[in-house]
């Protein structure tokens, strides 16, 4: 208990950090959003429009520290602002609208990677210098070696361009209907089949070799030669013994992973123009769009703290030794 | 006796490691005997051979080791005979064993009892939870640890606690062999004491045989019946415990040196001698007797043969000295 509440307590520490950065940074660059639009008006808005422009976003003549109470109250109230680019359409509206298609894409097909990956590994490490063993690593390290939007490119080419088997982008079709229905989760499915593929292939490597050297790491340990000694069924001796101390550092680096899927995938959202927020975050830097580059920096700061809580809880419960701190007592 | 069987029978066995630079003989036609219900103690330094031998016996050879010679009964069982699945049956209900490691043998993410109960599941899978976790208590009762650290981890128990645990395990299913891979080497002094109290406690109480390795050579004349020196993957002597002292001269020459080397606390002037130079690499080993380049009676015919295991009054000795064909080589040695 000690444990998760000290976990709670930094992830409060480091969000109020997170928050604090994501205030700080624009106010230190020259000009501000409003200004920027301001000027792309060409004058034709007069100064009380100026003003109010930012007024809208939160750019006040206030003391910084008035301000700074105020954006806390916009962040915790989801008042972020307009997007620049889809003026004026609210950023919240915006990341909610791209946010469930990358955590949707990237979140599924990452954590296909994890799981089959690491399957793979505890597998082939416990058949050690068989068929598979010899050849799976090599091969997914290739495809992992090539970069996302490489690997997402030839796969458009050829099965979408060349063979028309999956769609050329876009996360559904235009004859669809978005909503709980059968046409438009089809849709939906199919369209994230190449992008899927891609990020998988990308990823997958990564999961199977760490496995499977933590695997040949722990088969070594003398608890394992004990436990095949006294008898315990290869199973379990497989999982309970070898992979239960092997996927330790799989569950550290899953973590670090879990971060990565809101911001990462950038590429493969581009290439694939998936609506997702990497997508929404390359158009906002494209045409400066402040607010939204704020609230997405945010949200991939907030969802990175969010699993790593969540991580370290799940590691207390794999782990008994970090939740009494790991010495003896 | 009606049962005269031996729990332990090593016939002839001959390990090898492959290595780069081509097999590596560790154990060398070794013959050993135990008894039902008698302790003998293997002794050695390190690299003679022992674990080696003790890994041999359990069929826990891993990666190069090979036994290229000999024959391991057990109960009249032939090990190397058994199916894969027959040897997981056989292990530990017929024989076990305790590993020199007390610190790393037991899996940190499970609890004391999960890993008492999964012999239970794997050996006695009509055995209810129930009865399964009853069973595992006693045996916690069994090494006087509190039935409370049932539930403890590995990483909550101290270096003794654990190898008391280790030893419960076991002697869960009641072996009647149960071989000790230094048990206590890497415990304090105190603790190392008690658990060798409780090792003989046990063994008197519930009858089963022990093959006790160990480097420690006062350790082992102390605990077993019989005492084999293993030198070079050799067996250099067997002997009765109550034999080896120094006032007995009828020794191999290295038991001798082992002897000389033991402090006594209550003697004062009494000279403790080492002996002089290193044990053997066994990629090459010296021709005839390894013994010969550190041995004080050695004699030009320990360059050329290798002595076999003889009787001398009452023990066996691999020694050229004792050979009466020889006894002219020896003429210097008085």
């Amino acid at each position: 208990m000690r444990y998760i509440l000290n976990k709670v307590a930094f992830f409060v520490v480091a969000l109020w950090a997170a928050l604090t950065i994501n205030f700080i940074l624009p106010r230190l660059m020259p000009g501000n959003p409003a200004m920027a639009m301001f000027a792309k008006f060409g004058g034709q808005l007069n100064p009380q429009a100026l003003h109010a422009l930012e007024l809208e976003f939160g750019f006040s003549k206030q003391p910084m520290i008035l301000q700074y109470l105020t954006y806390l109250k916009n962040m915790a109230e989801f008042h972020w602002g307009l997007s620049y680019t889809y003026y004026p359409t609210p950023v919240k509206t915006v990341i909610f609208h791209s946010l469930p298609w990358t955590i949707g894409l990237v979140g599924i097909s990452t954590l296909f990677a994890v799981l089959i990956g690491t399957g793979f590994g505890i597998y082939i490490a416990w058949r050690r210098g068989g068929f598979l063993d010899n050849t799976l690593p090599v091969t997914t390290m290739f495809l992992q070696a090539m970069p996302y939007f490489w690997t997402a490119t030839i796969l458009l080419y050829v099965f979408a361009f060349v063979l028309h088997w999956f769609p050329l982008g876009h996360a559904y079709a235009t004859t669809v209907t978005p909503g709980w229905n059968l046409p438009f989760i089809m849709s939906v499915l199919y369209h994230s089949v190449l992008p899927a593929v891609t990020i998988f292939l990308g990823s997958v490597s990564g999961w199977i070799v760490g496995m499977r050297n933590n695997m040949i790491n722990t088969l070594g340990e003398d608890y394992v030669v004990f436990a095949e000694a006294k008898g315990v069924s290869s199973w379990r001796l497989m999982t309970q013994y070898a992979a239960r101390n092997a996927i330790l550092p799989q569950v550290t680096s899953f973590a670090l992973a879990m971060g990565l899927i809101v911001s990462g995938s950038i590429l493969t959202e581009e290439v694939f123009s998936y609506p997702g927020i990497g997508f929404q975050l390359t158009n906002a830097v494209l045409s400066q769009d402040l607010p939204l580059i704020q609230a997405a920096f945010l949200i991939i700061a907030v969802s990175v703290l969010v699993v790593n809580l969540l991580v370290d809880i799940l590691y207390s419960r794999l782990d008994p030794r970090v939740r009494t701190g790991g010495g003896v007592q | 006796m009606s049962n005269q069987q031996p729990v332990l029978e090593i016939r002839d066995v001959s390990i090898a490691y492959e290595t780069a630079v081509g097999p590596v003989q560790a154990v060398s036609h070794v013959n050993l005997t135990l008894d039902e219900n008698s302790i003998v103690g293997l002794v050695g330094e390190s690299g003679s051979g022992k674990s080696t031998l003790a890994n041999a016996v359990m069929r826990l050879l891993r990666g190069a080791a090979r036994l290229t010679s000999g024959q391991i009964l057990v109960k009249g069982q032939d090990v190397y005979a058994l199916s894969p699945q027959e040897l997981r049956r056989f292990r530990w209900n017929v024989m076990s064993m305790v590993f020199q490691s007390a610190m790393t043998v037991l899996n940190p993410v499970m609890t004391v009892e999960q890993q008492m109960i999964d012999v239970f599941r794997s050996h006695r899978p009509e055995m209810s939870v129930r009865e399964a976790h009853q069973r595992s208590l006693e045996l916690l009762d069994m090494v006087r640890i509190d039935r409370r650290h049932a539930r403890s981890y590995p990483h909550e128990l101290s270096g003794g606690m654990k190898q008391r645990i280790v030893i419960a395990i076991a002697l869960a299913l009641e072996p009647s062999l149960v071989i000790m891979d230094e048990p206590t080497t890497a415990l304090d002094v105190v603790v190392q004491r008690s658990i060798l109290d409780q090792i003989k406690e046990l063994q008197k109480e519930r009858r089963f045989a022990i093959l006790f390795i160990s480097h420690d050579f006062s350790l082992v004349s102390e605990l077993a019946s019989r005492v084999a020196i293993m030198y070079a993957g050799r067996l250099v002597e067997v002997a009765d415990s109550q034999g080896l002292t120094l006032a007995d001269p009828l020794h191999h020459p290295y038991t001798l040196g082992l002897m000389r080397a033991i402090p006594h606390l209550s003697a004062e002037d009494v000279e403790i001698e080492g002996i002089p130079g290193n044990p053997p690499n066994l990629v090459e080993l010296p021709t005839g007797c390894a013994y010969h380049p550190r041995c004080p009676s050695a004699s030009a015919v320990c360059e050329r043969e290798v002595p076999t295991l003889r009787q001398v009054g009452g023990r066996a000795i691999a020694c050229h000295i004792f050979d009466p064909e020889k006894r002219g080589e020896f003429a210097h040695v008085s």
